[in-house]
């Protein structure tokens, strides 16, 4: 949103512009759009990544004027803005695949050699759901189909076991 | 009044409250720089303060460093830095920039005294702190923009006019937030060293006040 009306030309016109005030009001606009943008990046980190940088406007710290605080105003409102639509993009996403995933334990020949991972469905940790054929295949030629559900992640213990290797070196 | 309540506790050194300008204070409600001095000697750090790195490591996850930016002292900074036009992704708030450091190296490193004490009271309370050479202070510190014609000390060309920085009563000791002028910083050949808090609005006092005691006790216990 650009300055409408620039202070000298408000001068002319014979109307005050409270210029300190209206910085203060940016920079409350500012602090409360920070806090917004901070809480949809810790929302959103792990499911997908949104856009929530916005430069800066000054290579050192210094003064802003209205212009520049406005500026960082509206790209910090843009930022959320595009931020929060990534978000409910992933969340639908994780719907559709969350009832993909219902269907796929009902009646997993349907859905052979498929893959869900938590990550999919919006749940931490790694693995995910795998529909394979019973007995390899003998299975595959049956058409018995189940579902296995993977933890994926590596056991503490195995990575301990690493820590210690690398120590021993 | 910073340092009233430690004074009353009888902490000593009580830090000491440094001053703004007029105009600053009145763009910028909140901010202001609190200072202590502590007779110390830069090095190696001992094994109490490496010893307790390591615990503050083990205390630090990614998940924290993730919601770092929702806690209210980190947001207050990343907020101040925003209003004075830094990018706080890439110019880091010096508690995230921390945190990050520690997630990528595995570990907070021992840089030395004073470094390391610094270091664990950010941590720990979030607060910004920084060192310089006491010695080579001239009166309490302040912030101020830069006057015209001003240049940082060890920096070529002048300053940008309307440029923060930390002073002291005869020029400027560094930027708000960023380098420090030539000379002020600690050296080997320092020994007495002035950790200073920045203070900006949503950080409270009391928060200032425990980051210079958190961070003077480790100087004065080396």
């Amino acid at each position: 949103m650009p300055a409408l009306l620039k202070p000298e030309e408000a001068v002319g016109l014979g109307a005050g512009i409270d210029e300190r005030g209206a910085r203060l009001e940016l920079r409350r606009q500012i602090s409360r759009l920070e806090a917004e943008l901070a809480r949809l990046f810790g929302e959103a980190f792990g499911h997908t990544d949104i856009p929530h940088r916005v430069d800066g406007v000054a290579p050192v710290p210094r003064l802003l004027g209205l212009g520049e605080l406005e500026a960082i105003r509206d790209s910090l409102a843009d930022r959320i803005s595009e931020a929060r639509a990534a978000v409910v993009e992933r969340s639908r996403a994780e719907s559709r695949n969350r009832e993909l995933l219902a269907e796929m334990l009902e009646a997993p020949e349907r859905f052979k050699w498929g893959r869900i991972t938590r990550a999919d469905v919006g749940e931490p940790g790694c693995g995910g759901w795998y529909s394979r054929p019973w007995l390899g295949p003998v299975g595959m030629l049956m058409g018995w189909w189940r579902v296995k559900v993977s933890s994926g992640c590596p056991l503490a213990g195995r990575l301990a076991a690493v820590e210690r290797r690398l120590e021993a070196r | 009044m910073a340092g009233a309540a430690a004074e009353r506790m009888g902490w000593v050194p009580a830090p000491r409250q440094g001053w703004v300008a007029p105009h600053i204070a009145s763009e910028f409600p909140g901010v202001g720089v609190a200072w202590v001095e502590v007779d110390a000697k830069p090095g190696k750090s001992p094994d109490a303060v490496r010893h307790r790195l390591r615990d503050l490591s083990d205390r630090t996850y990614g998940s924290h460093a993730i919601r770092l930016r929702e806690r209210p002292i980190p947001w207050a900074y990343r907020v101040f830095f925003r209003q004075i036009g830094l990018d706080p992704d890439r110019t880091r708030t010096p508690v995230e920039q921390l945190t990050l450091d520690r997630l990528h190296d595995g570990g907070f490193r021992s840089r030395g005294i004073p470094a390391d004490a610094l270091n664990i009271a950010i941590v720990e309370t979030g607060v910004a702190l920084r060192a310089f050479d006491a010695d080579r202070l001239e009166g309490p510190l302040c912030i101020r923009d830069s006057a015209p014609g001003e240049s940082l000390p060890g920096q070529a060309g002048e300053m940008a006019g309307g440029t923060l920085t930390i002073a002291d009563e005869r020029q400027p000791v560094g930027l708000l937030f960023g380098r420090t002028a030539a000379g002020f910083g600690v050296e080997p050949a320092s020994r007495r060293i002035a950790v200073a808090a920045v203070q900006v609005k949503g950080v409270p006092q009391i928060a200032v006040e425990e980051a210079l005691w958190m961070a003077a006790a480790t100087l004065e216990s080396v």
